[in-house]
């Protein structure tokens, strides 16, 4: 009840960045992968890793650690590409998020789940819908819609004009 | 239910512009041969069908608005009126509001309504005054009154003719009636002599001889009779309908009785077999018995023949009829194939890795299903540009008569086949290049005669295949460009600076850019600057090229060169640090080796020596940033890029590849110099060099910086 956006889905899959727990809305989730080579798009800000072949079908992934100012995705056993389905422009889009592990999902009550607070998180708070508990660790649930949005995105072609320019 | 209706709506509109389509380029044809009664026929029978198939899909307008040209068109096709072209260009108009109202919600229709009913009034005009009296009789062409046929159909008859011996004497010369039977369609005829006597005592000026004749038509029994009009009181003639022209399936099925009994094991086949050797052919049987003589059986089995034949050839048509399939299947389909392929090259690659025979050869068997399914799936998406063509002819007339120029458009080479995609995105740029050279290049009638070319201009429009691209040909026979006019014009619009040396070529390809016009005023059909470039737009998203060609006072060419298919890419795979790349192959030109006593001969300055001509390149590695150090040997592949050569170097160049092409999405909608991605034999994606793009826009950023 205290947060507008978090009163239906229960479900939340959710996935390690260096040390913390963020958390997806488990709708929006298409599949999980092992992680697979990426081919690297030139001219593209650090954070677009590149593009996958998905059965077929060529699918962008972003690097989330990058995208929240950590440190550059390092390749383990664990590291795995979780696609997701987001809405760009109103049109629906599939695209890959590169996190250090994928770890379980979880039932979260809307009411166990707090807005997010105004500092104290490295995130910009529009990224983030609320935070939830789990086994006394903060999950930080995301809005990925916010995460992957056209604006966020067109830094794809700033990036590259940028380059350009600095060229 | 509604549901129902509704898909039926979609496909009656999908129907109804196919037939509209074909009504204007056969009301076009008509104004070039009136009385072309073929021609009338199908106009009159798209009236006949929108009307019918209208009213069955709730389209009551359109039925009710059909139904009245309908009936003007029977009259026409009775030879009551005569079409002129007044009529054609109501007829147009009327063909238009039917679109309008196929387009448009039924809710609005209402606004269309005063349109229909000027077009109603226009066409009672054409009514003749005893329209509303019964037809009267025999009409020449001779149709069946009542409900007339929506196809006319082919029968067949036989006729037997049979003069008396006093023929000769009225002057009848039975083979000028024999020959004029034979104009009406596929026709056997053998003539029976047997009652001609011995020399001495026959009679030179009678006639012995009869004749049958077998006769596949459509144009009705009137059209026999009356050519033995004539003759009809000197002679014997008998028509029967051996072929009514229905639909003849399950007639062929019947079986024999010795194959059923085969088939049911009452009998050996080797019995039967014996018994039949046995048995003569009735008609040797009947001639034995001397029954009947050997033409009557001859003839009998012409006739038999022919049945069969017919019969055979109608089951051919009937089971050739097309299917209707949305695009959207059809582009799934293509997707589809498109994974196999590259799925296909995964295994064989696995395969030849194991060195494993019997799955070697089971891969390779793959491999050329997986090619022969692909090469048709592309055959499917394949449509002749011709329905485009015709529409440009509408275009042409409409735009001649408004500005006050005789021009003609004569089409070449309907039939290359180009992707459908591709068909449907080219429309819009041919409609501008036409509209350009009726309006810039063609002169008006007295400019033309005073520079001594006939008064009327003629536009030539052509496609033809060449190798893995298709030309598409615009000529005009009208005053040509003027090099010197589109000089200054792009001076005063700041396009190119006073002193800039461009070549003929450089100059016409002026025309293309943005904002250009050289037109004085701004008419309503162009004038205002947007055109051109929208077609070099267009052209560029096809993957294809323009190029132009003009003689002062002579003329203009435009020539588009434009993939088959935007499916599929022939492209070169080539290496990049880690990375794989595809450049399109009909843009390179060459591949050779850079080494770095070449580079520092020229002092690091970007430009190799490729046989004594001087070629500056990009080092792709560089303008991608990609990680790591370059190798010592590097290779330089020379594509041509709006007629320069340009070399692009690469560390290594790996071969030819075709490819299916896979768009980046929208989230890479902005980058310039790759246009799409394609999926390699190991299932990693490379991604497809825009080598256009990417040199414009190097180009660009060394002029700014």
């Amino acid at each position: 009840m205290s947060v507008t956006g978090v009163t239906e889905t229960t479900q939340y899959l959710t996935f390690k960045l260096e040390e913390e727990v963020f958390a997806l809305d488990i709708s929006k989730v298409r599949e999980v992968l092992d992680f697979t080579a990426v081919t690297k798009v030139p001219r593209t800000p650090e954070f677009m890793r590149g593009v996958i072949n998905l059965r077929g079908n060529v699918v962008p992934v972003v690097d989330m650690r990058l995208k929240f100012g950590m440190t550059k995705t390092e390749n383990t056993v664990n590291t795995c590409i979780i696609i997701v389905e987001i809405a760009l422009d109103g049109d629906k889009t599939v695209l890959g998020a590169l996190a250090d592990s994928v770890q379980e999902v979880i039932d979260l009550e809307p009411d166990k789940i707090e807005p997010a607070p105004k500092i104290g998180t490295r995130l910009r708070t529009e990224f983030i819908r609320g935070m939830g508990k789990r086994d006394e660790q903060f999950v930080i649930i995301l809005d990925i819609d916010k995460v992957f949005s056209a604006d966020e995105l067109s830094l794809v072609q700033d990036s590259g004009q940028k380059a350009s320019a600095d060229h | 239910m509604s549901n129902g209706l509704e898909e039926l709506k979609k496909t009656f509109r999908a129907e109804a512009m196919e037939l509209l389509a074909a009504l204007e380029s056969s009301l076009l044809e008509l104004e070039c041969s009136p009385g072309n009664q073929e021609t009338i026929g199908s106009i009159f029978r798209v009236f006949h069908t929108l009307k019918g198939t209208g009213a069955m899909c709730g389209f009551d307008e359109i039925s009710h608005f059909t139904h009245e040209i309908e009936t003007l068109y029977d009259m026409v096709r009775c030879g009551k009126i005569t079409p002129d072209k007044e009529l054609i260009d109501v007829t147009l108009a009327a063909g238009d509001l039917i679109k309008q109202f196929l387009t448009l919600d039924e809710s609005s229709t209402g606004e269309l309504a005063e349109q229909e009913a000027g077009l109603l009034a226009a066409f009672r005009k054409f009514m003749p005054q005893e329209a509303s009296a019964a037809p009267s009789g025999k009409t020449s062409g001779a149709v069946a009154p009542g409900a007339p046929p929506v196809q006319a159909k082919q029968v067949t008859y036989r006729v037997r003719f049979k003069p008396f011996k006093e023929i000769f004497r009225g002057g009848t010369n039975p083979v000028l009636l024999l020959s004029e039977l034979r104009g009406l369609g596929d026709c056997t005829i053998a003539a029976h002599t047997d009652a001609i006597p011995d020399i001495y005592e026959m009679d030179a000026e009678a006639c012995y001889t009869f004749w049958d004749a077998i006769l596949t038509t459509d144009k009705g029994l009137d059209a026999i009779r009356d050519i033995f009009i004539f003759v009809e009181n000197e002679s014997e003639l008998k028509i029967d309908i051996i072929d009514n022209g229905e639909s003849s399936l399950g007639v062929l099925d019947y079986k024999r009785l010795g194959e059923i009994l085969v088939e049911k094991r009452e009998l050996r086949r080797e019995d039967l077999e014996a018994v039949l050797q046995t048995r003569k052919l009735l008609g040797e049987m009947l001639i034995e018995k001397g029954l009947v003589d050997p033409q009557t059986v001859e003839m009998a089995l012409t006739e038999q023949e022919r049945l069969k034949q017919i019969r055979e050839n109608r089951l051919k048509i009937e089971s050739m009829a097309n299917i209707r399939v949305s695009s959207q299947k059809l582009d799934k389909l293509v997707n589809l194939v498109g994974e196999l392929v590259t799925v296909q090259a995964r295994l064989s690659q696995t395969c030849a890795a194991r060195n494993d025979a019997i799955l070697l050869s089971i891969s390779e068997e793959v491999e050329r299903l997986t090619m022969e399914l692909r090469d048709n799936t592309m055959d499917i998406r394949m449509m002749p540009i011709g329905s485009t063509f015709s529409s440009l002819k509408r275009v042409v007339r409409d735009l001649s008569i408004e500005l006050g120029k005789q021009v003609e458009l004569i089409t070449d080479g309907g039939e290359t086949e180009l992707d459908k995609t591709v068909i449907e995105k080219l429309h819009d740029p041919l409609v501008h290049l036409i509209r350009n050279s009726l309006d810039h290049g063609v002169e008006l009638p007295a400019a033309r005669e005073k520079a001594g070319k006939s008064a009327g201009g003629i536009i030539h429009l052509a496609a033809a295949h060449s190798g893995d691209h298709v030309v598409i040909q615009i000529m005009d026979d009208g005053k040509g460009l003027d090099p010197r006019k589109i000089r200054e014009k792009a001076v005063k619009s700041g396009l190119i600076q006073q002193d800039e040396q461009l070549s003929e070529r450089e100059i016409y390809e002026l025309i293309l850019a943005p904002g250009f016009t050289t037109a004085e005023g701004v008419t309503s059909v162009s004038g205002r600057g947007v055109g051109m470039d929208v077609v070099k737009k267009a052209v560029d998203a096809l993957r294809g090229s323009i190029h132009i060609e003009s003689h002062l006072g002579y003329g203009t060419t435009i020539t588009l060169v434009l993939p088959l298919t935007l499916a599929i890419i022939e492209g070169l795979l080539v290496r990049i640090g880690g990375d794989h790349f595809v450049l399109p192959l009909s843009l390179v030109e060459e591949c050779m080796e850079l080494t770095g006593k070449d580079i520092s001969r020229h002092h690091g300055r970007h430009i190799a020596d490729v046989r004594g001509k001087v070629v500056p390149y990009i080092r792709l590695r560089e303008h991608f940033m990609t990680e790591g150090a370059r190798p010592e040997i590097e290779q330089i592949v020379i594509v041509n890029s709006d007629n320069h050569r340009i070399g692009l170097v690469v560390d290594s160049v790996i071969g030819g590849h075709q490819t299916v092409i896979k768009t980046l999405g929208k989230v890479f909608r902005d980058i310039r110099g790759v246009s799409g991605a394609s999926i390699l034999g190991d299932g990693s994606v490379c991604l497809i060099v825009d080598v256009e793009k990417l040199i414009h826009s190097i180009e660009k950023e060394e002029v700014a910086g």
